[in-house]
C-alpha cells in the first residue's frame, strides 16, 4: 500500500452526499473509455448487417437471397429457418415480436433476413440485394389511423377510477371538453446499439451487449437458440447513453449475433448504422389525450375524464406499463375528487415503441398541465394560480389519494413550487412580459412554471429487486458489482459511494466492475430511475455483511465489546490499537473470515392490483418545479430559450454534482421532445427522420441563455432509502413542460390571453407559428 | 507520386494503396484502433468523430476541426491529423481542455466526450477567452444528449482563460517540427494510386492539373469538403470511381475583394468565407454561421454547394438575390454565367463532363441598398433549410423601388426566384401597402412541398411572411426582432 493509506485523514474521499466527478470521466476526456466497439477484436471476427424490409404492412410472397449470398465476404444469411429456439424477442411473453420476419411485415424496415460477413462493409452492402415479392396489406402509422382502421390494442388497456366523475361533471359551475395531441421522441443516445456474441465450448456464449437489461439479454438469447440461461454470459461495463431505449431493444441484436456466433463457431458483432438504428429499435409513444373536465370559479377541479390512446407501434413490447404509467402520472401533481382515466395502447405498423426516460409518465403529464392551461385561460387566471388550487393537500387533508389510491404522504409540492416562484420573481416577470407584449408587435414572450411530481418504484412489483456482489481482497481493494448498469448516470459512481461509505474507505478503493450476469443474477433493467435506489441498497446490504463479520472477528480476537470497534477513515478502531484498513483484512484472512458476500434489496411497503386499479404502486415521490421565459418571432414561429430557473428534490443527494447533471440533462432532452425533436412518417409508412440531419435534438445553443439549476436544500426522503435520496433519473425530464407551456403563452398574446393557445408537442417553430395564426384569426 | 502522406499524431503514414473512399474514421479505428473518435451518426451531423487537421497555409501552420467519418483518406496528403488520443501527456496528465472537461462534470455517459474535447481544443486553440456566442458557434456541431451542454460550455470558458503553452500543449510544442515535415510532403505532382480493389483516386497538384484529369475522366466524382459526398458512401453505399480530390488546392481558395465585389474560389471552405464575408456581407455572413457545424464549415466549400445543386442550398439564394456569376473551367477554358441559370432542375446543373466549378463572383450592392438573408429550419443551427430567402432591395430618393431581387431556396425543385413577388414591387413605393399587395404574388411564384422539414402551408406563409420582416427591418427595425437575425455576442 502506498503511504498516502497511512496517513490520519479526518475524511474518506467520496462518501455519500459528496459531489464526485464520474468514475470514467479522466477516461470519457482521454478516449480511453471502452465501449463494446472499441474492445480489441477476437480473431476471426464476422460482421452482421439487417436485411430490412422496405414496406410497411404486406404479405412476403417470396425472398430471393442469391445476390446476397454470393457478395464477396459474405460468410452466410441468416433467416428464420435458421431459428434453434423461438422467433421471438418480445420482452413481455406475448410473443407477438418476432427476431426474423417470415411471412409478414408489419413495419418499414422489420429485419426479414441477416448478413453475415467478413467486414461490416460487406455485410451491409450485401443487405440491400435481396429480391423480395410483396403483397401489400392497408397500413396506419399513426393514431388517427388506427382509431379510423379500428385497430386492436397490443395489449389490454387499464382503467383508473375513483369517486363518480360519470355523474360529477355535470355538476361544477364549468366545462370544457378538449384533446391535445403529443409527439413521440427518438433516444438518440450517442452510442447505437451493439452486440458482440464470442462462442464457447457446449452451449456456452458470452455476449457483450450495449443494454439497459442484462438479465433480459440472457434471457432472449436463451429462448431464441434454446439454451439454457446459465450457458449464457451477458456483460456490459457502459452504454454510450441508453434512456429507455437500451432496455429491451437489444434483444434483436444480440440475439442474433448469439445465433450467428453458435452457428458459425466464430465471434459475430452487430452495429447497425445510425439510420438502421432509428429505423428498428422502438422509440417514446405518441398520444392523443381527451378529456372532459369540470371545475369552479377558482379552477378547482371538481371531475375529470381523460382517455390515452398511444401510438404503440406493431407489437406489445412495455406499450402495457408504459400507457399504465401515462395513467399514473396524468394527475400531475393534482388532487381529483372524481375521475376516470383510461388508456388505449393502439397497434399501428411502425417499429413497436419502448421505454424512454419518463416511460408514459411526462405524457400523462403534460396532458394534466394541459387542462389546467384550457382551465387558467377560460377564467383569465394565471395557470400557476390554477395550479395551487388544485395541488394534492398534506397528508390528512381529504385532498391526499390519487386515482389508483395511493395515499400521497410526502407532500411538498406547494413548498417546492412557492420557493421557485419567489426566487425567480416569477410575479414581477410574468407582469413585465404582459407589458412587454402589449408594445412588440412582432416578438412576444411567455413565462411559466410548472411542478413535477413523479412516482418512484416499477409499477411491476416484482422488478423491485436488486442484488450486489462484494468482495474485499487481502490488500484491503474492494471489488463491487451489481444488477445495474451504467449509462451515463453516475449509477456506478454513486453506488462505490455506498460501499466507500459504509467501510470508510477512500472511494478510490473501491473497483467498480463491468455489469455481468455471472456475478449478480436476475437483475431488473436499470430504468424507473431506480438504479441507485434499489443497487445502493443491495450494495449497502453486502458491505453490512462483511463488516458484520468483520466486528465480530475484531471483538473475538481482541476481546473487546463491539462498540469498541469503529470504521474510522481508512482505518480501524479495536479498543485502543488502530490498523490501516488493509492491516485489519489481512488479519481477518488470516482469522478465516469470509470476506465476500452478496448482497440483496427489496422494496418494501408497495403492492399493485392492476385489475382493480388499486394499491400502492410507488414506494415515495419526487418533487420539482421549473420556470422558463421564452420569445417566439409570430412571422416565423422561431423561438429563443431566454431563462429556465429549476429546483428539483432528490431528497439528501448521494451526489449532487451527478444530480445536478441529470436534472439538466433530462430538462434539456425533455425540452428537445417538447420543441424540436419530430418525427416524420412518409405515405410508404418509412421514417424520414432517421438520423441526426433530419431529426434535431437539441444543440448546446439551445439550452436556455440563463439556465440556474438548485436542488431542494431542505428535502430528505421520508422513506429510509439509501441515504435518504431520492431517485433523479427521470423526474427533471418533465420540468420541460414549462418551456412548452411559456411558448404557449407568448402565443396567447396574439388573442389576449383570452383563448387557449393548444398549442400541441412537438412545438415545431411550424407548430407555434400556426398556433398564432389560428388565434389571430380567431 | 504513388502514395497519400500525412502525419498521424506523431507518426508518419504513407500509403500507397488506398480505398478512395475510405473514411478517416474507419482507418483510425480499425486499422489504427485508435479507439477515441467514435461514430455516433456517420454523417457529420453529431461530432463524435471530431479531429483536428493541420496544414500549411501560406507557410503557417493552421488546425481545424473536421468530421473523420465522411473526410476521405485520400483528402489527406501534407496534413497533420490529431486524435484524441493525442492531447494528454506521456504521463497521463491531461491537457487542460480535457481537465476543465472533469472539473466541470462535461461528460456523462462519454461517447460524445471525445468530440467535444477536439471542438473546445479547436477552439481553445485560436480562440482566447471566448464569448459563449463563440462556445456556441464551435459546438453547434457535437451533439450531447447527457448533459444539456451547460457544464460543457463551462468548461471551454473555464479554459479560455489558459493560454496554449509548449509546457503541456502538444501541437505549441511540436510546431516547428510539424512545418518541416508539412514541408516536405506538399507537392504540386498529381498523386494517382488505386485501391485494393482497382478503384483510383486522383489528388491534382495544380487547376490545371485537375483540368487535365477531369478532361481524362470526364465521369469522375470531384470532392472538395466531402459534407455531401461522404454520405453517398456512408449512407447510400455508392461505389465511386475515380475519385478526384482538390480540397488541398490553395488556387481555388482565394478570395478577392474588390470596390467591384468579391471572387471566391470554389475551394473556399465556409469558415473561411465567412472570415471575409462577416464584414463585407454582413447578412450572408451570419447566414453562413447557421450552415452545419464548425466541422462541416472547415470542410465544405460553397463551391461544392453550387456544384451539387441541393434545392435547398443555402448559399444559393443569397448568392442569386445578389446577383452573383460562377465560371466553370475546363481543359478547353472557362465560361461564365448567372447563377440562376446554372440550376436548370431538380439535380439537374448546366454543368458538362469535363467541367467543374472555379468561382463566384458576387458584386459589391450599392451602400444604400438593403440585403437580408433568413434561415428558417426546425432547430436554429446545424439544421438544413425548411426555406432559406435572401432579399436585395435598393430604393430611390422618393423610396420608389429601383432594383429588387428575392430568391429561396426550400421552396421549388431549385434555388429560385420570386420574379412575380419582384413585379409586384419594383417601381412602387417600398410602403406598408404595396408589401401587403405583393405577399400574394409568392402563390405565383411557387408551389412548395410538404416533407419532414416543413408543410407546403407553412413554407408559403413564412415565405409571405419574410418579406414582411425585411420590409420591417428595411423601415426601422424593432430592436427585438434583431435577436431573431443576430446571435447576442
Amino acid at each position: 500500500m502506498d503511504k498516502a493509506t497511512y496517513e490520519t485523514t479526518k475524511y474518506i474521499k467520496g462518501p455519500m452526499h459528496q459531489s464526485l466527478r464520474h468514475d470514467s470521466a479522466h477516461k470519457h476526456v482521454a478516449g480511453s473509455a471502452e465501449y463494446i466497439d472499441d474492445m480489441p477484436e477476437p480473431a476471426g471476427l464476422l460482421h452482421g448487417a439487417l436485411g430490412m424490409a422496405d414496406r410497411a404492412h404486406s404479405e412476403i410472397l417470396s425472398i430471393d437471397l442469391s445476390a446476397v449470398k454470393t457478395y464477396p465476404g459474405v460468410v452466410d444469411v441468416l433467416t428464420a429457418a435458421d431459428i434453434t429456439g423461438v422467433n421471438d424477442v418480445s420482452s413481455g411473453g406475448r410473443h407477438d415480436e418476432p427476431l426474423i420476419a417470415t411471412d409478414k411485415v408489419e413495419f418499414h424496415g422489420q429485419t426479414i433476413f441477416a448478413v453475415i460477413a467478413e467486414t461490416r462493409d460487406a455485410a451491409r452492402k450485401a443487405a440491400r440485394l435481396a429480391k423480395v415479392e410483396y403483397r401489400d396489406l392497408p397500413f396506419w402509422t399513426d393514431i388517427d389511423g388506427a382509431l379510423e382502421n379500428g385497430a386492436p390494442l397490443v395489449t389490454p388497456g387499464m382503467t383508473l377510477k375513483r369517486g363518480t366523475p360519470e355523474t360529477e361533471l355535470d355538476k361544477a359551475k364549468h366545462r370544457i371538453k378538449s384533446s391535445m395531441r403529443i409527439g413521440g421522441q427518438e433516444h438518440f443516445y450517442l452510442e447505437s446499439h451493439i452486440a458482440l456474441a464470442i462462442p464457447g465450448e457446449d452451449d456456452d456464449v458470452t455476449v457483450w451487449s450495449s443494454t439497459q437489461h442484462p438479465s433480459e439479454i440472457q434471457h432472449i438469447v436463451g429462448h431464441v437458440l434454446d439454451i439454457p440461461s446459465n450457458a449464457i454470459t451477458v456483460n456490459t461495463r457502459r452504454m454510450g447513453g441508453g434512456f429507455g431505449g437500451k432496455e429491451t431493444q437489444g434483444n434483436q441484436f444480440a440475439a442474433l449475433a448469439a445465433l450467428a456466433a453458435k452457428k458459425l463457431k466464430r465471434a459475430v458483432k452487430f452495429r447497425p448504422d445510425r439510420d438502421e438504428d432509428m429505423g428498428v429499435t422502438g422509440k417514446r409513444h405518441d398520444f392523443k389525450m381527451d378529456f372532459d373536465v369540470a371545475f369552479d370559479d377558482d379552477g378547482k377541479i371538481h371531475a375529470i375524464e381523460a382517455n390515452f390512446a398511444a401510438r404503440c407501434g406493431y407489437s406489445s413490447d412495455l406499450s402495457g406499463p408504459v400507457t399504465d404509467r401515462a395513467l399514473f402520472h396524468a394527475d400531475s401533481s393534482y388532487f381529483y375528487p372524481h375521475v376516470k382515466l383510461t388508456s388505449q395502447p393502439l397497434k399501428t405498423h411502425t417499429v413497436s415503441n419502448t421505454a424512454y426516460r419518463g416511460f408514459g409518465g411526462p405524457q400523462g403529464m403534460l396532458g394534466a398541465e394541459r387542462v389546467i392551461e384550457e382551465i387558467a385561460y377560460a377564467l383569465a387566471k394565471d395557470p400557476l394560480e390554477v395550479r395551487k388550487a388544485n395541488f394534492y393537500g398534506e397528508k390528512g387533508s381529504g385532498r391526499d389519494v390519487t386515482p389508483y389510491h395511493q395515499q400521497v404522504e410526502d407532500n411538498i409540492i406547494l413548498r417546492v413550487v412557492e420557493e421557485l416562484e419567489t426566487s425567480c420573481d416569477y410575479q414581477a416577470r410574468r407582469l413585465a412580459i404582459i407589458d412587454f407584449n402589449k408594445t412588440s408587435p412582432v416578438i412576444k414572450k411567455g413565462i411559466a412554471l410548472t411542478p413535477v411530481k413523479f412516482g418512484i418504484s416499477f409499477t411491476m412489483t416484482a422488478f423491485n429487486q436488486a442484488g450486489a456482489l462484494v468482495h474485499i481482497y487481502q490488500d484491503g481493494s474492494i471489488h463491487l458489482n451489481h444488477g445495474g448498469t451504467e449509462m451515463g448516470q453516475g449509477l456506478y459512481t454513486k453506488v462505490a459511494q455506498v460501499v466507500a461509505d459504509c467501510f470508510q474507505v477512500d472511494v478510490d478503493t473501491v473497483k467498480i466492475t463491468a455489469t455481468t450476469t455471472g456475478k449478480v443474477p436476475n437483475t431488473s433493467a436499470t430504468a424507473a430511475s431506480s438504479g441507485s435506489d434499489l443497487n445502493g441498497m443491495a450494495a449497502w446490504d453486502a458491505a453490512r455483511q462483511i463488516k458484520e463479520r468483520l466486528v465480530a472477528f475484531a471483538t473475538e480476537k481482541y476481546a473487546v465489546p463491539a462498540s469498541e470497534v469503529e470504521f474510522l477513515p481508512n482505518r480501524v478502531r479495536v479498543g485502543d490499537q488502530i490498523f490501516t484498513f488493509g492491516d485489519f483484512v489481512k488479519q481477518a484472512y488470516f482469522g478465516r473470515v469470509q470476506l465476500s458476500a452478496a448482497g440483496f434489496y427489496k422494496t418494501p411497503k408497495i403492492h399493485w392490483d392492476r385489475a382493480a386499479g388499486r394499491g400502492t404502486p410507488f414506494y415515495y415521490y419526487a418533487y420539482g418545479a421549473a420556470c422558463s421565459e421564452v420569445s417566439i418571432d409570430t412571422l416565423t414561429g422561431e423561438y429563443l430559450m431566454d431563462r429556465t430557473d429549476i429546483l428539483h428534490d432528490v431528497g439528501k443527494s448521494l451526489n449532487p454534482a451527478i444530480d445536478i447533471g441529470q436534472i439538466e440533462g433530462g430538462f434539456v432532452q425533455g425540452m428537445g421532445w417538447l420543441t424540436t425533436e419530430e418525427l416524420w412518417w412518409d405515405g410508404k409508412g418509412r421514417l424520414r427522420t432517421h438520423a441526426p440531419s433530419t431529426y434535431k435534438i437539441p444543440l448546446a445553443s439551445d439550452r436556455p441563455k440563463i439556465f440556474n439549476t438548485r436542488l431542494v436544500p431542505w428535502s430528505e426522503n421520508t422513506e429510509p432509502t439509501i441515504g435518504r435520496s431520492k431517485a433523479v433519473g427521470e423526474p427533471p425530464f418533465m420540468l420541460a413542460i414549462s418551456v412548452l407551456e411559456a411558448l404557449s403563452m407568448a402565443v396567447a398574446s396574439v388573442a389576449d390571453y383570452r383563448i387557449c393557445p393548444r398549442l400541441d408537442a412537438p412545438a415545431t417553430p411550424e407548430r407555434v407559428l400556426m398556433a398564432v395564426e389560428r388565434l389571430k384569426r380567431a | 507520386m504513388t502514395s497519400i502522406r500525412f502525419i498521424l499524431n506523431g507518426e508518419d503514414v504513407a500509403l500507397s494503396s488506398l480505398d478512395p473512399t475510405e473514411t478517416l474514421l474507419d482507418f483510425l479505428r480499425l486499422k489504427r484502433r485508435l479507439t477515441g473518435s467514435k461514430e455516433g451518426c456517420a454523417e457529420g451531423d453529431c461530432g463524435a468523430c471530431t479531429v483536428l487537421v493541420g496544414r500549411l497555409v501560406g507557410g503557417r501552420l493552421s488546425y481545424e476541426t473536421v468530421n473523420a467519418c465522411i473526410r476521405f483518406v485520400g483528402s489527406l496528403n501534407a496534413t497533420h491529423v490529431v486524435t484524441v488520443e493525442h492531447l494528454a501527456a506521456k504521463d497521463g496528465t491531461l491537457h487542460p481542455v480535457q481537465q476543465a472537461m472533469v472539473d466541470c462534470h462535461g461528460s456523462q455517459c462519454g461517447f460524445c466526450t471525445p468530440g467535444f474535447v477536439m471542438s473546445l481544443y479547436g477552439l481553445w486553440l485560436t480562440s482566447e477567452n471566448p464569448s459563449r456566442a463563440e462556445i456556441e458557434r464551435a459546438l453547434q456541431g457535437n451533439l450531447c444528449r447527457c448533459t444539456g451542454y451547460e457544464p460543457i460550455v463551462k468548461a471551454a470558458e473555464q479554459v479560455g482563460q489558459i493560454r496554449p503553452s509548449s509546457l503541456f500543449d502538444p501541437l505549441e510544442r511540436e510546431r516547428a517540427n510539424i512545418i518541416a515535415r508539412l514541408e516536405e510532403l506538399a507537392t504540386r505532382e498529381t498523386i494517382a494510386i488505386t485501391g485494393p480493389d482497382g478503384r483510383r483516386l486522383v489528388v491534382p497538384g495544380s487547376v490545371e492539373g485537375l483540368a487535365e484529369t477531369l478532361a481524362a475522366h470526364p465521369k469522375a466524382t470531384v470532392v472538395a469538403g466531402a459534407t455531401d459526398v461522404g454520405l453517398w458512401v456512408t449512407k447510400q453505399m455508392r461505389v465511386l470511381d475515380p475519385v478526384v480530390f482538390i480540397n488541398h488546392l490553395e488556387d481555388l481558395q482565394k478570395i478577392t475583394v474588390t470596390p467591384d465585389g468579391i471572387t471566391m474560389g470554389a475551394g473556399v471552405s465556409y469558415s473561411s468565407a465567412l472570415n471575409v464575408l462577416r464584414k463585407e456581407s454582413p447578412a450572408f455572413g451570419r447566414l453562413i454561421e447557421r450552415i452545419g457545424g464548425q466541422q462541416v464549415r472547415n470542410m465544405g466549400t460553397i463551391g461544392g454547394n453550387v456544384a451539387n445543386g441541393s434545392p435547398i442550398g443555402d448559399s444559393p439564394p443569397a448568392l442569386i438575390a445578389l446577383s452573383a456569376t460562377v465560371t466553370l473551367r475546363s481543359a478547353k477554358g472557362t465560361r461564365t454565367m448567372p447563377l440562376e441559370d446554372y440550376f436548370i432542375d431538380y439535380g439537374k446543373q448546366d454543368r458538362q463532363p469535363g467541367e467543374f466549378v472555379e468561382s463566384m463572383f458576387v458584386p459589391r450592392p450599392k451602400a444604400s441598398s438593403h440585403v437580408a438573408v433568413y434561415k428558417i429550419s426546425k432547430r436554429r443551427d446545424e439544421d438544413i433549410s425548411a426555406l432559406c430567402g435572401a432579399f436585395h432591395l435598393e430604393t430611390d430618393a422618393a423610396g420608389i423601388v429601383t432594383h429588387i431581387r428575392i430568391a429561396f431556396g426550400g421552396m421549388a425543385a431549385t434555388p429560385k426566384r420570386a420574379r412575380s413577388v419582384e413585379a409586384a414591387l419594383y417601381g412602387k413605393p417600398f410602403i406598408q401597402a404595396t408589401v401587403e399587395a405583393a405577399r400574394d404574388a409568392f402563390d405565383l411564384d411557387y408551389k412548395p412541398l410538404t416533407d419532414w422539414r416543413a408543410t407546403a402551408e407553412y413554407r408559403q406563409l413564412t415565405a409571405k411572411n419574410l418579406l414582411t420582416r425585411f420590409f420591417l427591418e428595411v423601415s426601422g427595425t424593432p430592436q427585438e426582432l434583431q435577436r431573431f437575425a443576430v446571435e447576442e455576442a
